[in-house]
């Protein structure tokens, strides 16, 4: 089974329960683990898993043989994001505008133009005990965060159960991470802010049709606020942690919760136990 | 005019709250929330919109069943598995590149464009807020960050603004770049929490790419004090400057509660310290005035 964890937007503890999932279900089975968080990859931090593969995640971009090359000016006409420039005397790659699709290449009537791979991130994996970690990290000033996500996802083993830990927001590097879940879960807390973001994250996993529960970080006082509209959408509440100084303490460390308070375990491993029996079973990925 | 952005490479670090704090301190300013996918300081600022734009970026394939003779052509070109067996397109999937309505030997393909979002400029009671609001599921972040920005400077420039304050988007990719490159000054808000740390790293190291000077401001700096020591050490070793330590407070979470910006829901700790962030950072941006003069 694929679940990914999400949420509208950052700091809600998405990690937090991503790690918290894959550590209590290592008890006993294999499970993966998956960053696909690749702005800001942060997973390594909660799990002591030391990178014993690292490879680099490449977007292929064009490179023109001159020697060939007739200046034509069709490889700039049809690429759709400007990435090449052709002039009456030199032809003009912009790396950093190309996305990799391979229109110029084929289409070039000299075959003047090959492809080379341009690293921009790196993929990083890692084991301990049951645990597999994947972990894609864009380089920095890089933008194609959604060509890492997608090579972190070629890893995906679902021999065992997976877990994704995907990026937040709504857009494109979301639905690259989430796409193909079985289930998402939706990490928010009880504020406007946690609320409206929610919302917006609903709005995603229903447009891909990805079953969809809810946790509450730092619940208290105010869940109502959250309650109250998963009820109008019919979206069950999954599990609530509370607003706890100890718990912001584990987690300002790098402990995973259930590491920190071992009790948790049991309330993990009841949230997946209650993700498969909502799911029909036929069409989980296996 | 000196352009501010508020950055903190992850969310809910007390940002926006930041953000909309500045917008009731600040004279003579624009502000425009540069988070296009998951905006949040409207909820705050509670925005009339006045002009409200479409947003035109990128185009998505569709193939015409009638026509197409199921050669797989477009299948096999598309870097992208966006056409499913069945010879649809999945819009989600496509990134626009049109090769497949390139190749196809029927002209089954056409591209249409694409319409993934909005923006507005609207009248706040704190001026003039420019905002967008990007579709569920879509491209183009960066693309519509760097329009609201240049309507954004437009407008000022008009006006004789003194400061553009933007709330910028979470992360180190396209929509972040697009919201910082050519900014004056960057504060990026910070929490002494590991992933925060390592946030922070990754988001200075943006900065110093693309030539922004940087600020930091380490919220809730006391739930722990080491990694506060931590987060001092690296940015005084990477010549960042940090204009405000700001302890817990209940009522940053309260103001949020009651909507209100926290400088105008009560006197309290943070705010204290939040006025003073205030004042440092415009002697910052005043400075970086001089400094581009000279
Ligand atoms: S399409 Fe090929 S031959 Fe024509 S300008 Fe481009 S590289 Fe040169
Ligand atoms: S690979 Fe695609 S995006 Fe890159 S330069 Fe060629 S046509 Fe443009
Ligand atoms: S336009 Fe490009 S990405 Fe979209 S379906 Fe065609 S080949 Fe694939
Ligand atoms: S290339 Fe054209 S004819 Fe061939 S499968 Fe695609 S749409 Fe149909």
């Amino acid at each position: 089974m694929i679940v990914s964890v999400a949420s509208g937007k950052g700091g809600t503890g998405k990690t937090l329960i991503a790690t918290s999932l894959a550590l209590s279900l290592s008890d006993q089975t294999k499970v993966q683990l998956l960053d696909c968080d690749v702005e800001e990859p942060n997973t390594h931090i909660f799990l002591d898993i030391k990178a014993e593969q690292s490879s680099p995640a490449l977007l292929l971009i064009p490179h023109i043989d001159e020697d060939k090359c007739t200046h034509c000016g069709v490889c700039a006409e049809v690429c759709a994001y400007n990435a090449i420039a052709a002039l009456p005397k030199k032809v003009l790659v912009f790396p950093e505008l190309c996305h990799g699709c391979g229109a110029c290449s084929y289409l070039c009537p000299e075959s003047a133009i090959t492809e080379e791979g341009k690293e921009i991130g790196v993929i990083k994996q890692g084991s301990s005990g049951n645990i597999r970690l994947v972990a894609g990290e864009l380089t920095l000033g890089e933008v194609a965060a959604p060509t890492v996500i997608r090579e972190v996802k070629r890893h995906i083993d679902t021999a065992g159960d997976v877990i994704i830990d995907a990026s937040p927001g709504t857009s494109c590097p979301v639905i690259e991470a989430i796409k193909d879940s079985d289930f998402c879960l939706l990490v928010t807390e009880p504020t406007p802010f946690g609320l409206n973001d929610l919302s917006l994250a609903v709005e995603t996993t229903r447009k891909l049709g990805i079953p969809t529960g809810v946790i509450i970080n730092r619940a208290g006082d105010n869940d109502q606020l959250i309650e109250q509209y998963c009820q109008e959408q019919d979206i069950p509440i999954l599990l609530r942690i509370p607003l706890d100084r100890n718990i912001a303490v584990l987690y300002s460390k790098g402990i995973p919760l259930v590491e920190g308070m071992p009790d948790w375990r049991r309330d993990f491993l009841q949230l997946f136990h209650r993700i498969k029996e909502m799911l029909p079973t036929a069409e989980v990925s296996r | 005019m000196k352009e501010l952005v508020i950055i903190s490479g992850k969310g809910g670090t007390g940002k926006t709250s930041i953000a909309a704090s500045f917008a009731a301190l600040a004279q003579r300013k624009l502000l425009v929330d540069c988070d296009v996918d998951a905006a949040d300081l409207h909820l705050i600022l509670k925005p009339q919109v006045k002009e409200n734009n479409e947003f035109w970026s990128g185009q998505s394939a569709f193939i015409d069943n009638e026509k197409c003779v199921e050669c797989g052509l477009c299948e096999k070109v598309c870097r992208f598995n966006a056409i499913t067996n069945n010879y649809v397109v999945d819009p989600i999937s496509c990134e626009g590149c049109g090769l497949c309505a390139r190749v196809c030997p029927v002209d089954a393909i056409t591209m249409k464009d694409n319409m993934p979002g909005h923006w507005f400029v609207s009248e706040t009671r704190y001026g003039t807020l420019v905002h967008a609001k990007l579709g569920i599921a879509e491209d183009n972040s960066g693309k519509l960050v760097t329009l609201i920005r240049t309507r954004a400077k437009a407008i000022a420039q008009e006006q004789s603004l003194d400061y553009i304050i933007s709330d910028g988007p979470p992360g180190t990719g396209c929509p972040v770049i697009a919201s910082l490159s050519g900014a004056d000054v960057a504060l990026l808000v910070t929490e002494p929490t590991l992933s925060g740390i390592h946030d922070l790293e990754r988001i200075v190291s943006v900065c110093q790419h693309f030539g922004v000077p940087a600020l930091a401001c380490i919220n809730k700096y006391d739930i722990n004090e080491q990694n506060t020591a931590k987060i001092e050490e690296y940015c005084n070793s990477n010549s960042v400057n940090i204009v405000a330590k700001i302890p817990f407070d209940n009522s940053m979470i309260q103001a949020l509660e009651h909507e209100m910006p926290v400088v105008e829901f009560s006197n309290s700790t943070a705010t204290q310290h939040i006025r003073a962030l205030w004042q440092n950072i415009v002697q910052e941006l005043d400075d970086a005035r001089t400094e581009k003069q000279t």
